[in-house]
């Protein structure tokens, strides 16, 4: 029955996707062109690279809210120690560290202390975003090297290299959630976090490193993001973790855990992406395109609920008969 | 659960790092080298090699897109409405599209669906001055004529930057103000923002070199304070000021938070009206003090013909009347002729002063 209903939910989300795609390319001009559908991929590299994670994360029924300020914290390390005069071959693992480091924060007060993890994230979110501006302060660090900064934007034919990197990390995660042990244990941490415990599934760890895990991812966005731009400061990206969660709500994962698919969660993306793209292309303002994200959203947490909630009314046939 | 395990990818990326910062990599002074190498303003350099006609007729139906800092910010408002009149005027299509965060990333999004729309120009005040400058170079190689206004970006990123006031004109007309309301003599004292805020340094060296001039020679500076760009530093300072010169005749503040803070002391004080200040404010910030008369004139430059001067210069850009390039000349409707200076800079000219007869023409 719920897989019935998760089916259901992505099919909808592809013929959504592939609906607009098709309303776009003939409706708005520029849409279709080589060029637009390289940007509009690359402009959702950070958002998909987040969400991969972000999915792992909010299956095993918790949160990372801290994933853009822990990527404004990288950002800026990077941009401190480019000033320092360190090579940049050598900041990147460095940053990675940071993102591990940020990651492992939360999940020990999630893990150790018991805390639940939108409180705690809800924290980490203003204090690496606070540590970010204490390190680089508002100046902006531009002068990056060309090699690294025209690699972000390159790409091999209308695909960018950062697409190609998001689908290669896709992969990986939707082998981990989907075809391993650990995706199953995973899922049982969602569903049911008792049951999980007592058969055996060693929960506090893998939370631990799924929020490590989404640390490094979001320092690894920070890092395409801060090539991509050419500019590394305290501020960048700031708020993407709504949109983030947003994509992965969307996709279909259960806010409450034990639900979800990455392939529901990409084409998500993709949708919110391609919704924006084309709007802004058509010359929609910007408060109705907030409207319709809002909306989008709205409709993803509610509808799954709604078909439950009747399903749960109409228990009987004899019932469910005399209702239709 | 064991303790060991989890270090050890830590321990790897640590080597990794040693590792690659002992062999050595790409470093700021590695890519300040190449840069120093490579030739200087090869961007500006092409685009100038077409010839210029000031003369040329502005081309009908140019497509011009305002992408300011921010849409719904009444500043920005006033300035791109100037812009799209002004695009009426001669025949183009003008529209203001952004972001409504004031973010650099989202104004790159809007930089890149108006490079699909071809637009003929687009005109930005940009959010980070680097970020977008990629993505400006993408437009400028599609053609598109890039004028930024208000915030510049870097000079690769644009033909032409539309400065709303030179730093010597703001310096030297607050003097010149003030001096008119004093009738060039008294004691007076600048309430200035932090002591090393760039700006407003440089307006105070002109501001000094102004008043040493000799029909200034009755007018005295006996203090520059500085209320940090604070409110409530700013209001104690002033209230400093005047314990400390009883007979001070008037303030200059430089900066929108220090004046009004300085119009909220005057305002309840005993000095109000007595004590004249001016500076650089915004009329919605002020219309009460100057209505209730603790101020009788200060300036800004005017948000509508920045807008209006930047459309200008788009369409000439477009038209060929100009390639951005030092020297040369276009017109720009009502405002008259503009002349491009040093590093594709364009100056509105002279700030406008708003006293009583005129702040309620003003809504920003």
């Amino acid at each position: 029955m719920n897989t019935d209903v998760l089916r259901r939910w992505e099919t909808l989300i592809a013929v959504l996707l592939a609906g607009v795609a098709v309303w776009a390319s003939l409706g708005v001009d520029g849409f279709a062109g080589d060029s637009n559908v390289s940007f509009l991929l690359l402009d959702t590299t950070e958002i998909a690279l987040m969400a991969l994670t972000m999915t792992l994360v909010i299956v095993a029924a918790e949160i990372d809210l801290s994933v853009a300020s822990t990527l404004g914290l990288s950002c800026a390390v990077l941009g401190a120690l480019w000033n320092a005069g360190l090579p940049i071959e050598a900041i990147m693992p460095i940053c990675l560290l940071v993102g591990a480091a940020c990651g492992a924060v939360n999940g020990l007060l999630v893990t150790r202390l018991g805390l639940p993890s939108l409180a705690v994230t809800i924290g980490t979110f203003a204090l690496f975003r606070g540590l970010a501006y204490v390190i680089l302060g508002d100046q902006a660090v531009a002068d990056l090297p060309p090699a690294y900064t025209g690699l972000a934007t390159s790409s091999i034919g209308p695909v960018p290299l950062a697409t190609v990197l998001v689908a290669v990390l896709a992969v990986v995660a939707a082998l981990v959630l989907h075809a391993t042990g650990l995706g199953r244990s995973i899922v049982a941490i969602g569903a049911n976090v008792e049951a999980a415990y007592f058969s055996g599934i060693r929960v506090k760890r893998i939370k631990l490193w799924l929020f490590v895990a989404s640390g490094v991812m979001a320092s690894l966005a920070s890092l395409v993001y801060t090539f991509r731009y050419a500019s590394a400061r305290a501020d960048n990206g700031m708020g993407l973790e709504l949109a983030v969660v947003a994509a992965v709500l969307l996709g279909g994962v259960s806010i409450f855990g034990g639900k979800g698919t990455l392939p529901g969660v990409l084409m998500a993306v993709l949708l919110l992406g391609v919704v924006r793209n084309a709007l802004i292309l058509a010359d929609v303002a910007n408060e109705v395109l907030n409207f319709v994200t809002g909306l989008l959203l709205v409709a993803s947490v509610l509808a799954p609920n709604l078909g439950a909630a009747r399903r749960r009314r109409t228990p009987s046939p004899v019932e469910g008969k005399s209702v239709s | 659960m064991t303790t060991r395990t989890p270090w050890r990818p830590v321990a790897l990326l640590a080597g990794l790092v040693l590792l690659t910062s002992a062999c050595g990599g790409t470093t700021k002074s590695d890519v300040q080298q190449q840069q120093s190498s490579a030739p200087a303003g090869s961007a500006s350099s092409a685009a100038s090699s077409a010839a210029a006609d000031p003369n040329a007729p502005l081309k009908q139906g140019l497509k011009i897109a305002f992408l300011p800092k921010q849409v719904n910010n009444p500043y920005f408002t006033i300035a791109d409405k100037g812009g799209v009149d002004a695009a009426g005027e001669f025949g183009g299509e003008g529209k203001e599209v952004g972001p409504s965060d004031a973010s650099a990333s989202s104004q790159v999004s809007y930089i890149n669906t108006l490079i699909q729309q071809k637009q003929d120009a687009i005109v930005i005040s940009a959010n980070d001055p680097n970020a977008v400058v990629p993505a400006l170079k993408q437009a400028r190689a599609a053609g598109i004529k890039v004028v930024s206004y208000d915030s510049d970006t870097a000079p690769e990123g644009r033909d032409i930057f539309v400065n709303q006031a030179s730093a010597e004109d703001l310096g030297r007309t607050e003097v010149q103000l003030l001096a008119k309301q004093l009738g060039n003599k008294g004691k007076i004292a600048i309430l200035s923002a932090t002591p090393n805020a760039t700006n407003q340094n440089t307006w105070i060296e002109f501001m000094k070199d102004e008043l040493s001039k000799p029909e200034y020679k009755d007018m005295e500076l006996v203090k520059v304070a500085y209320g940090n760009d604070d409110d409530q530093k700013s209001f104690t300072e002033t209230q400093g000021l005047l314990r400390s010169y009883p007979d001070l005749a008037g303030i200059i503040s430089p900066t929108t938070v220090g004046i009004a803070a300085a119009a909220r002391y005057l305002s309840d004080s005993p000095y109000k009206g007595k004590v004249k200040l001016t500076g650089l404010g915004t009329p919605n910030q002020l219309r009460k003090f100057v209505k209730d008369g603790t101020i009788e004139a200060f300036e800004l430059w005017n948000p509508a013909d920045l807008g209006y001067l930047a459309s200008y210069a788009a369409a000439a850009l477009a038209s060929g009347q100009t390639t951005g390039a030092e020297g040369e000349t276009f017109k720009a409707g009502k405002l008259g002729t503009y002349t491009v200076g040093a590093k594709g800079e364009v100056l509105l000219g002279k700030p406008t002063v708003f006293d009583k007869s005129n702040i309620d023409d003003f809504d920003f």
